[in-house]
């Protein structure tokens, strides 16, 4: 079998060889090898939380990366920003007919890859095969839940003036990376996407400084800027960057600036903005850099009073820039 | 981004904006045009609008391609589209372009075959994808777009390719600027002149300006502190009276700009009058394909019948946004009817245009201040 074909979607003999030979293979657990229609689990008094996303990154392999990594790390993470400590993940698969067997197990290796970092089992799930065109390759979703312990009090009512605004680390790498595959750009080995589960450094933070955290948020499409009006219009306060401090690497800035993209509305997978109180600022960020996938954390603002829904930047020369939300796709400039 | 050079930036940036404070009289009200929409950009990008003495106001001028690209251009374009034989080959922003019966985008949804491309060689590729279709790449632009896409032509030619055609239309900066100041009611004081076109024609072309006009001018980059730096040489010229062609970008800018990418448009194209979006026919303010390379020009070899052009949308004001005659949000249609994400005007299609620029970062849209 090399390639996946109409019939491994029928749900007959074909689709239980495609479950039993490469998805058990790779998720295997005792939940999932149950192989019913849903999963049955344990759980804990208290708060779960629950989210979905789903995947359609074309190319589907690209520096750093592949698909399967997005969709495991993605819906962690989103579960991870509610403050919540990830459990249990579904996966459904859409794929077209003719793809290559091997593309789907590299997907699958870095899925279970990825759940074995995160702490989560992929607990029941679905494959679909559809006809070659109807969809790109492999599109996949998941879904996950997770128990927020008691101490976690995130959302943006608790935003006040004063608090400082913190980013894990630098913008555009996955946005730039994805960028340069599809478009066939030779770009540094450095450019690579960020993706990366975010949960362990969220829990140390909320463990550690509690409800002095008062909001979490990864700025995956839109980018930071988009991710920050929307937090500043929920909360209805103004939000002041400073240009100067906000880490972007030299390389990608170099491929904006020929692209025309603006760093600040790339997506992001593997960073979080932390807006937290200001007396513990310093230490929040002290705690980030123990993590690898928060070294680069740094305070790049505050919140102020005034100017509610609106996030400023202020530039290195010295004028405010407001940032508005991502409109239309960024496109190349033309002249 | 490098800390070091931003913490340099703020101190250099400080010292200009007190220069300017220095020398410019705040009884008076003087007016700058940006001609190009990349420093239309620039300046909002990085708040200089806002930093400047009240009585220095930027306006924004004709120089984004997008938005001068006249109706009956886009008119034909459609008609072009229509054709079952024909692939569109053209930069994305050219789809949201309105013309008479409506814009690419919608041709595309009906069918038409048109593919975004990033780099006008792209065309070669097409031509080889597509061997019984006629490939015709919309040539529009200012100077710094003409070489490149004269460098195509030279390639397909190379390649005696067959079926690849160019519709042409490139505006000249020079000849829009004497357009502007021949109108006895311009507002203009003084001009930041483009980056990137002065790239390719150096200085000299814009030399009437002072001798003719005594009118300040300098070429700037695109970085605020360069922006900065030529609005100080504008006021300079303007209080000690001596006009010229200043340069705060030399080095990217040649006094005699780049030779090669001048000769190689003078191999391919001869001075035209053409047409600007809301401002009509300017003399020798265009190119068009000196007869010995009509091989490749597609009105020459794929005559369109004849069809009615509109003058524009209803209410549009893009011509006097072009001309700096209003600010964007003058225009009724601004925020309104006429967005970015569905823009009436032409002005409003580019990110460089200076609709959307203003409605992007404009302060003066719907109340968009930043209060201290």
């Amino acid at each position: 079998m090399e390639r996946i074909r109409l019939v491994h979607g029928n749900g007959g003999k074909f689709s239980h060889e495609l479950v039993d030979q490469y998805i058990v293979k790779y998720f295997s657990n005792p939940i999932l090898n149950e192989l019913h229609d849903g999963a049955v689990f344990p759980v804990t008094t208290g708060r779960m939380a629950m989210s979905t996303d789903s995947y359609v990154v074309t190319p589907h392999i690209f520096p750093g990366g592949n698909i399967g990594k997005l969709a495991v790390c993605g819906t962690v993470n989103d579960l991870a920003m509610m403050g919540a400590v990830p459990q249990y993940l579904s996966c459904g698969l859409i794929l077209e007919e003719g793809l290559p067997i091997s593309t789907l197990e590299t997907v699958l290796q870095t899925m279970s890859d990825m759940a074995q970092l995160s702490g989560v089992s992929i607990v029941t799930g679905d494959t679909k095969v559809v006809e070659k065109g109807s969809v790109d390759g492999i599109y996949i979703n998941t879904a996950g839940v997770g128990i927020v312990p008691d101490y976690v009090q995130l959302g943006t009512s608790y935003i006040e003036s004063g608090m400082k605004v913190i980013i894990s680390g630098t913008l555009g790498d996955h946005a730039i990376a994805v960028m340069g595959t599809r478009y066939g750009l030779d770009l540094p080995d450095t450019i690579q996407t960020d993706c990366a589960p975010l949960h362990k450094m969220a829990h140390k933070l909320l463990e550690t400084f509690g409800k002095d955290i008062a909001f979490f948020r990864d700025p995956t499409r839109g980018g930071l800027a988009t991710t920050l009006q929307e937090i500043a219009n929920s909360a209805q306060k103004g939000i002041r960057l400073q240009e100067s401090a906000i880490p972007i690497r030299e390389e990608v800035q170099a491929v904006c600036q020929v692209l025309g993209y603006d760093p600040l509305y790339l997506a992001n997978e593997g960073k979080m903005i932390a807006i937290v109180r200001a007396d513990v600022a310093d230490e929040v960020v002290q705690v980030m850099r123990t993590f690898t996938e928060g070294r680069d954390a740094v305070i790049i603002g505050d919140v102020v009073n005034g100017n509610a829904g609106k996030v400023g930047l202020q530039t290195a020369v010295g004028g405010i820039r407001l940032l508005d939300m991502l409109g239309e796709d960024q496109v190349p400039r033309i002249c | 981004m490098n800390k070091i050079t931003l913490t340099e930036k703020s101190k250099v940036a400080a010292s200009l904006l007190e220069r300017i404070h220095e020398l410019h009289n705040p009884e008076e009200t003087v007016r700058f045009m940006e001609v190009c929409g990349t420093h239309t950009v620039a300046i909002f990008r990085e708040g200089i609008r806002q930093m400047l003495p009240k009585g220095i106001e930027l306006i924004s001028g004709p120089g984004c391609p997008v938005c001068v690209t006249d109706q009956q251009y886009m008119d034909q374009a459609l008609a072009y589209a229509a054709r079952e034989d024909v692939v569109i080959a053209t930069f994305g922003d050219m789809l949201k372009i309105p013309g008479t019966t409506g814009n690419l985008w919608q041709s595309k949804e009906n069918g038409a075959h048109i593919e975004i491309i990033y780099s006008p060689m792209e065309v070669i590729g097409l031509s080889e994808q597509y061997p019984d279709k006629k490939i015709i790449f919309l040539g529009i632009g200012f100077e710094t777009t003409i070489a490149v896409i004269a460098a195509t032509i030279q390639a397909v030619h190379a390649k005696g390719l067959k079926n690849v055609f160019f519709l042409i239309s490139h505006k000249l900066v020079p000849p829009a600027l004497r357009a502007l100041l021949s109108n006895p009611e311009h507002q203009i004081d003084g001009f930041l002149l483009p980056g990137h076109v002065s790239v390719i024609i150096g200085e000299q072309p814009y030399q009437f300006l002072a001798d003719e006009y005594h009118m300040p001018s300098c070429i700037a980059g695109f970085d605020g502190v360069e922006i900065l730096a030529a609005i100080v040489n504008l006021l300079e010229q303007r209080k000690e009276q001596t006009f010229y062609v200043g340069n705060t970008y030399r080095s990217v800018v040649a006094k005699t700009g780049n030779s090669v990418a001048q000769q190689l448009m003078d191999t391919l194209y001869e001075p035209s009058d053409d047409g600007w979006r809301g401002i009509g026919v300017l003399p020798a303010s265009g190119l068009k394909l000196r007869g010995e390379w009509s091989a490749y020009d597609a009105l020459v070899q794929l005559p369109l019948g004849t069809f009615t052009t509109s003058d524009g949308p209803k209410g549009c004001q893009c011509g006097s946004v072009i001309q700096g005659m209003i600010h964007p949000d003058a225009c009724p249609l601004f925020g309104k009817l006429c967005t970015p994400e569905h823009p009436v005007g032409a002005c409003m299609v580019s990110v460089e245009g200076s609709c959307s620029a203003w409605y992007k970062y404009g302060f003066s849209s719907g109340g968009m201040t930043w209060e201290e």
